[in-house]
């Protein structure tokens, strides 16, 4: 590219180390948003043509949306803010991040270091801030160390268990000079994740797995981070396991392949929660043991053995006494346990799993009326697990994990572990600059999908042409679920009166905005919204009270699931 | 139960409220804390004492490991070395300066400073011995104390 200069071994300023240290790691889109304090650094952008940079229009957005960027490619997505309020703004983003592993770095713009601590203008302690929801951050006091936390901060973020990383840089420092060396290497002696696992220990859980009858393998996000799909389908062939997947899991296997279970937990699927209860072997692949998944835990999978694999040590033995415990990459992991079990066919068990399916299916009111499910259906008919869907946070979330069909990893996207409204449309634009190949559909409640709208006016002044889903139940319909059937229908500021006219919001950030009322226009209005060059926000005016079913309700045991249509 | 944790850190600036953060953020209870450089000025040992089962242990180790500063983490055995450096001013006065002087005698600490109403004493040991020589303390009126918390190495291999 013309204006992307090399300027090794060069005296140049701190913000040109910046964004020359972005060639290095081979940054192609930044999101960012500017303020006093980085006004050095969007100075020196100016001149560099190498990077498409987007303007979300607010911070959390900017977190979000390299999340989104991240989540498809595995790669670190890079933000760039000031400091004081646009730091605080990334609060949220970041805490999402932390929480499903996401790989990131944020540069936050400081005070100069002779006013930090002094309550300068715009001055937050970022640092202290962060700390709780980041792999690890830094203050960079010193022109000298810039480069090299640079290139630190892509490592820690990349490697072991991901996650985001701040790098808080005080302005005076990005106009510092310094002779520009990038190190080859990341070098942190107090820090080396351990990818491989302990051949003793995977002996151990192939013994269990060879003298198991009803093993169950319990996917989590480690999986889809690992790339061990492949490998994770091997082994379940190889052995004939069902398997079923955590909402961050979704993806590490089609959910129409026939060991496929879908999803377990409070929303999970009636034969994936009775399996695992069932179960007298666990096979925990990168997931966490979550509240949402375990339901009450003295109750879970009470009968069986546990073979824990993940490469956080942290994450073994946190809620539940796992039998055989291995630290390390799943895929490295994976590929050994393989050569490890035996051939088996587990037959009984497998016709007991396919038999629930057919008895306890997922399913809702088939009728005339337009319900939230049946549009999920559709579009995943339309799609055919080839499109990358996006959800924010709800029932929505929940639906579109049932019912999207999801094939591939990486193409299912959502706020697992903190639950953020507000993450689908920016995390979407991430997605798109990141695939811009492939269809991206959006899924947001009525509720949620204001918590980002602003997003419109990036989408379109940027030409990132997604597709919004607006599930429109005029509700904040997740929790409005939850009065229903634990607080005697007491709405308490969950009807969204005043909402605004989603088809007339769009039209005016120049986009489209298409409005489906009846179930017949469903398949027809998203063939049109894909045949439009241009974002298009779908509003899907649903069925008000429709419950997301099955579900366990907080603090039962995965069993005493509910059914809905009974 | 009480665990003593050795850890060797980076000596960097934070370094300290990541660990703090830590206990706080995870409802671990730290009983005490010492931090100093070690003979590498780039690395300094935290000593901390827990209280808490096995399974409390562990995590805290694991949570300690995973912080990327951290660069070891051990659990220091029982029979390992601890000292702990206490100063506590008691009240003395002309009729029990004897006695205390013979017990601060027997305890082989030292008296730092007297004054015709109290005086400060020195003492270092482990837990045992230092909670020892306060009780025996405790009759004279004990004023003011300030503990160092303990710090603690394994014996030689
Ligand atoms: C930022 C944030 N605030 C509040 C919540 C709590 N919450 C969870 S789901 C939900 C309702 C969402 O309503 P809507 O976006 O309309 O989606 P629906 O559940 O109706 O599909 C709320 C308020 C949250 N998850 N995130």
């Amino acid at each position: 590219m013309a204006k992307c200069p090399n300027k090794d071994g060069k005296l140049i300023t701190g913000a040109e180390i910046i964004t020359e240290s972005l060639i290095k790691e081979n940054v192609d889109v930044i999101f960012g948003y500017p303020g006093g304090q980085v006004i050095p650094i969007f100075d020196t952008l100016y001149d560099y043509d190498c990077f498409n940079f987007i303007l979300p229009r607010h911070e959390q957005a900017v977190v979000h949306a390299a999340d989104g960027y991240a989540r498809v490619t595995g790669r670190a997505g890079v933000g760039i803010v000031t400091s004081g309020p646009g730091a605080t703004n990334t609060v949220t983003g970041l805490a999402t991040a932390y929480m499903d592993s996401i790989p990131m770095v944020l540069i936050t713009g400081q005070v100069p270091t002779h006013l930090i601590g002094n309550d300068a203008f715009q001055e937050s302690d970022v640092t202290g801030i962060t700390r709780p929801i980041s792999k690890h951050n830094f203050l960079v006091k010193d022109i000298k160390d810039l480069a090299r936390t640079i290139k630190e901060a892509f490592h820690i973020a990349e490697s072991g268990r991901p996650g985001p990383v701040v790098i808080d840089i005080p302005s005076d420092i990005q106009k510092a000079s310094f002779e520009f060396n990038y190190p080859e290497k990341a070098e942190i002696r107090s820090y080396s994740p351990s990818y491989e696992g302990n051949i003793k220990q995977i002996k151990k859980a192939a013994e269990l797995i060879n003298k198991s009858k009803k093993a169950v393998l319990y996917v989590g996000g480690g999986v889809i981070i690992s790339g061990a799909y492949k490998e994770l389908i091997a082994l379940a062939e190889k052995a004939n396991i069902p398997v079923t997947m955590t909402l961050m899991g979704l993806g590490s296997m089609p959910s129409d392949h026939q060991l496929s279970m879908g999803m377990l937990g409070m929303h999970g699927t009636y034969y994936a929660n009775h399996a695992v209860q069932k179960s007298d072997l666990l096979i925990s692949v990168g997931a966490r043991f979550d509240d949402r998944v375990t339901g009450k835990l003295s109750e879970f999978a009470s009968n069986a053995k546990i073979i824990h694999i993940d490469i956080d040590p942290t994450s073994i033995a946190k809620n539940v006494k796992v039998d055989v415990p291995v630290v390390g990459d799943a895929k490295n992991i994976l590929t050994k346990l393989i050569s490890e079990v035996a051939e088996t066919k587990h037959e009984e068990w497998v016709s007991t799993i396919d038999n629930w399916k057919k008895t306890h299916p997922l399913e809702y009111k088939q009728d005339d009326n337009l319900r939230p499910q049946y549009v999920l259906e559709i579009l995943a008919e339309i799609t055919e697990g080839k499109a990358i869907i996006t959800t924010d946070v709800g029932q929505h979330q929940m639906w579109a994990a049932q019912y999207s069909n999801i094939k591939y990893p990486r193409s299912f996207l959502t706020s697992g572990g903190l639950g953020t409204m507000g993450f689908g449309f920016p995390a979407g634009l991430g997605a798109k600059l990141a695939v811009p190949e492939k269809d991206v559909f959006i899924i947001a409640g009525d509720g949620g999908v204001q918590m980002n709208i602003q997003e419109l006016s990036t989408a379109v002044d940027k030409n990132i042409p997604v597709k919004i889903v607006i599930i429109n139940n005029g509700f904040l319909g997740m929790v409005r679920q939850w009065q229903e059937l634990f607080y005697k229908k007491r709405y308490s500021e969950t009807i969204l009166t005043g909402n605004p006219d989603f088809v007339k919001l769009a039209e005016a950030y120049n986009a489209v905005g298409i409005r489906v009322t009846k179930k017949s226009e469903v398949r027809d209005a998203f063939k049109q919204a894909m045949e439009i060059d241009n974002t298009v926000v779908m509003d899907f005016v649903v069925e008000p009270e429709e419950n997301v079913f099955p579900f366990v309700p907080a603090g039962k045991a995965l069993h005493e699931i509910i059914r809905g249509l009974a | 139960m009480k665990h003593t944790i050795s850890i060797l850190v980076e000596n960097h600036f934070g370094v300290l409220a990541r660990v703090a953060g830590l206990f706080s953020a995870r409802g671990f209870n730290i009983e005490s804390l010492a931090v100093g450089e070690t003979e590498d000025d780039t690395i300094s040992r935290m000593t901390i004492i827990v209280s808490g089962d096995e399974n409390i242990l562990e995590q805290v180790m694991k949570q300690l490991n995973k912080l990327i500063d951290v660069i070891k983490v051990n659990e220091i055995s029982a029979s390992s070395v601890k000292r702990d450096l206490l100063l506590v001013k008691v009240s003395s006065n002309k009729n029990n300066r004897k006695d205390l002087m013979q017990l601060v005698d027997i305890f082989r600490a030292k008296i730092i400073d007297i004054s015709s109403g109290s005086m400060v004493i020195e003492i270092t040991g482990d837990e045992d011995k230092i909670l020892a020589f306060l009780e025996l303390l405790t009759p004279f009126g004990i004023k003011e104390v300030a503990r160092t918390g303990i710090i603690a190495l394994s014996r030689g291999h």
